[in-house]
């Protein structure tokens, strides 16, 4: 009997910490996304965490609080170099350049012979518990809930708007885009190292740039326009596929591409019909029944 | 002189836009900018904000070159602007856009905020009422709250008008403010403008409505194809030939 | 040397007509298609079905994978794309929406044929090699090299005699101006996408053959690299996509010849972070933006 639960525990556990995890990733995008910029150079930041923090965990006898800590620096002194040059760039090109800069890290780590290239680490202890990842989370979400209405926060908004029509205002854009590189950059990392500790394993084909898809598609489905929208995304997608599982099982389908093809569907349904995500689900409504009502008061 | 523009130019391709352009707006003066469509206007505004260099001549603010200064050092010199096709931040609330307008005037340390410290919440309430208060000025205190991609044309402008306001400029660029306003609005903002250079701030008003330009305004200057073809008071400029031609001659 | 160069350019004829699809759906709407590779990926695996499950000859596999890329292509334009027209994130929502169609079709290919390589039966592919010069030269890369210039000559006689070619630069200049003139915009784009996929699929083919592997992992690999080959020609540029082409394909195997082949993937992003910082209109691309 102990046994069962036990069992249950440890399946329900890993996908408790992946929706954590996952929340997690998805407010690193969101960082950059909440002042207008696409850049998808997370699975990079991710690496460069989890890769410092499994180094530091063989090599060191640091408590985890510090290799956590030593994780989130390490991608953030990263992102400032990269941001300095790439910021500049528009839309699409940034996109571009910050999917490039993931994959060379990729790509660095693969040769890497100090970090055993292709093949990674195993056996990673696990040091991670799942209120580790929950806290780092509810402190993210502290965060992002704060700075938005705080004079930055406005500040990022009005960027985000409007960049040129925002710098006649005074605000530095350049400086306040770079911040929330580098705040996604931490996040990232700090996701990676947990994730690492908890998977017992950090290996280059983790940090694909298929992995960065995933969290956009998180961001976007959750409702990228509201902070806590893209924790609802990662919640949904995490979960959606496990409850599908069973379903696909039946009909001879793979978990694997099962897992994508719901991501693909789901993002694809979102963008068309639903684009500021799960979150903006309540107004659209209003919205509907507000235009239906005859008589309805003409906006100007 | 608080404002001046020496001999600037710009060009686009082959096109200069702004030919040898000069101007001066004294400290609390109300100067305007008027020419046909297409003049070099709106680019002239935008070389003194920053959003575009100038390919020649310098453009100086109480003596000091501004020309080469990105946008938003130019702002924290003290000069704010409106735009000719309204760019307000849509998703926010008319009195949200004022603060955003009011941010190299906010003295709030993020970490205070972080903190939730008492202070930090007393100066976002501050900020707020500052706005409603700048949003008062421009008759528009009721609709605070709402979206301003749900307000109205007018409207729109108005809090464009509150929002370049609320950094305390010294020079205030206006891009046809009144575009789409009917007379009883067009006087009040007139008098708005009358009210800040009274304060002592200085206005740079690029208009289509003559009238309110003729009554509003200290000096007026009048380009055409990007050159300055006539810069006095108002009485003069209306008597100018060289104006008169421009206007005939060209669209209103 | 020799062989080096005509290895290159192999290689880079590939990477070429790829970024062609590219270049061709990106003057037309400013729009990225990122569902090209997965395109890519499917008709390498429609050839391999013609060829492996209904015996055909290549010569036949090839021009139907190219059409099954076509009619791809119309899917996608209208799937991902057409539903957007008009919105005015439409560039960053085209961009996701490709992304979310082009995994929905990798997980396809992923379900029906596995996450294993698979190689095109024995025999298929011609093995006979020659000698040029110093170099040893196969009979397959000349026959790729002759397709692929062969496919690029015919898009720019496409684009540049044609009447659809002429909508199609005019749609590409302004899209407002050439409706006005009327020009059936949607009708315009829908066939770029039929052109794009369809050299898109052809690359794909190529490439399957050149490596002879096969998997649904390979549209990624060279997705990156198409970009890096965009950015670096310019982007809009058709020649600029073919030059580029071609110099990442030297790059690439030079970079091999002389440090190894383990960062050879590396060097289309050192390429691409070069020109964004230095360069970025690239190469041959224009600095001004077009009007809407």
């Amino acid at each position: 009997m102990t046994a069962a639960l036990e069992d249950l525990w440890l399946t329900y556990q890993s996908t408790v910490a992946f929706v954590g995890l996952n929340g997690l990733l998805a407010l690193s995008v969101y960082a950059t996304l909440s002042c207008g910029q696409l850049s998808l150079a997370q699975a990079g930041f991710m690496a460069l965490g989890g890769y410092t923090a499994a180094i530091l965990t063989f090599h060191s006898g640091l408590p985890f609080a510090l290799v956590l800590l030593a994780a989130t620096l390490v991608p953030s002194l990263a992102a400032v170099p990269l941001g300095f040059p790439v910021l500049r760039l528009k839309g699409v090109f940034l996109a571009i350049a910050t999917i490039g800069f993931g994959e060379v890290v990729r790509i660095v780590f693969v040769n890497l012979e100090f970090t055993n290239g292709a093949l990674g680490y195993t056996g990673v202890p696990q040091r991670t518990r799942v209120w580790m990842i929950y806290a780092a989370l509810a402190g993210a979400l502290f965060l992002l809930w704060r700075l938005r209405r705080s004079r930055a926060g406005y500040a990022l908004e009005a960027i985000r708007e409007d960049e040129p029509a925002a710098r006649t205002m005074g605000i530095h854009a350049n400086a306040y885009k770079l911040s929330m590189v580098v705040l996604g950059a931490a996040l990232a990392g700090l996701a990676g190292a947990l994730e690492a500790h908890f998977t017992f394993m950090v290996a280059p084909s983790t940090y694909s740039f298929a992995r960065v898809v995933d969290m956009l598609v998180y961001a976007v489905v959750g409702g990228a326009g509201a902070f806590h929208g893209p924790v609802l995304g990662a919640a949904f997608l995490t979960l959606l596929p496990e409850v599908l599982r069973e379903v696909g099982s039946r009909v001879g389908l793979q978990p694997g591409p099962l897992r994508l093809f719901v991501n693909g569907l789901v993002l694809l349904l979102v963008i068309l019909f639903l684009p500021n995500g799960i979150v903006s689900l309540p107004q659209r409504l209003r919205e509907r029944r507000e235009a239906r009502r005859p008589g309805a008061a003409r906006a100007g | 002189m608080l404002l001046e523009l020496d001999e600037v130019e710009r060009a686009f391709g082959g096109v200069r836009a702004v030919d040898e352009a000069s101007l001066q707006v004294a400290r609390g003066e109300v100067h305007g900018l008027i020419g046909p469509n297409g003049a070099g206007k709106t680019t002239l505004l935008n070389l003194v904000s920053g959003l575009l260099r100038p390919s020649g001549g310098a453009v100086r603010l109480d003596g000091r070159r501004i020309d080469r200064l990105p946008p938003h050092r130019i702002a924290a010199l003290g000069v704010t602007r409106t735009y000719q096709n309204i760019r307000l931040f849509g998703g926010l609330s008319a009195a949200d856009n004022v603060v955003v307008g009011a941010h190299l005037r906010r003295d709030a340390p993020l970490w205070r905020w972080m903190l939730m410290l008492p202070s930090a919440g007393a100066e976002q309430r501050q900020a707020r009422a500052r706005a409603l208060d700048l949003l008062r000025r421009v008759g528009l205190e009721a609709r605070a709250d709402e979206k301003a991609q749900n307000l109205s044309y007018g409207e729109q402008r108005r809090v464009e008008i509150a929002r370049a306001l609320a950094s305390e400029p010294r020079v205030l660029l206006l891009d046809e403010p009144t575009a789409g306003m009917n007379p009883a609005e067009v006087a009040s903002i007139a008098a708005l403008i009358r009210g800040v250079a009274a304060a002592g701030q200085s206005v740079l008003l690029v208009e289509h409505n003559v009238k309110l330009v003729m009554a509003a305004c200290d000096r007026i200057t009048v380009l055409n194809f990007g050159r300055v073809i006539a810069d006095g008071p108002p009485a003069q400029v209306a008597r100018d030939p060289a104006v008169i031609a421009a206007y005939l001659g060209g669209e209103r | 040397m020799g062989q080096q160069i005509v290895n290159g350019l192999f290689l880079g004829s590939i990477y070429a007509l790829f970024a062609l699809g590219y270049t061709l759906v990106f003057g037309v709407l400013d729009i990225l298609n990122l569902a090209h590779q997965a395109v890519f990926m499917l008709c390498a695996y429609v050839a391999l079905l013609a060829v492996g499950h209904l015996h055909l000859h290549l010569f036949l596999a090839f021009p139907l994978a190219v059409l099954a890329g076509g009619l791809l292509g119309l899917l996608v334009d209208r799937v991902a794309f057409r539903p957007l027209r008009g919105r005015s994130d439409s560039n960053i929502s085209g961009l996701i929406s490709s992304i979310a169609l082009a995994t929905i079709l990798e997980a396809v290919a992923l379900q029906l044929f596995g996450p294993d390589v698979e190689r095109f039966p024995f025999g298929t592919v011609p093995s006979r090699t020659l000698r040029l010069g110093g170099a040893v030269v196969s009979e397959l890369q000349l026959v790729i090299i002759a397709i692929a210039v062969g496919m690029m000559a015919a898009l720019t006689l496409l684009v540049q005699r044609t009447r659809l070619g002429r909508r199609i630069r005019a749609v590409a200049e302004s899209p407002r101006a050439a409706q006005v003139l009327g020009v059936n915009v949607d009708a315009v784009i829908a066939a770029s996408f039929f052109i794009s996929s369809a050299l898109g699929a052809a690359a794909g083919v190529l490439f399957g053959l050149a490596f002879n592997a096969i998997n649904p992992d390979m549209g990624r690999a060279v997705e990156l690299k198409g970009l890096a080959v965009i950015i670096l020609g310019g982007m809009g540029s058709m020649t600029g996509a073919a030059v580029a082409g071609f110099a990442l394909g030297l790059l690439e195997v030079f970079t091999v010849a002389q440090i190894g082949s383990s960062y050879r993937d590396a060097i289309a992003f050192g390429v691409l972070f070069l020109v964004l910082v230095v360069r970025p209109r690239g190469l041959l691309g224009q600095a001004a933006t077009r009007e809407a």
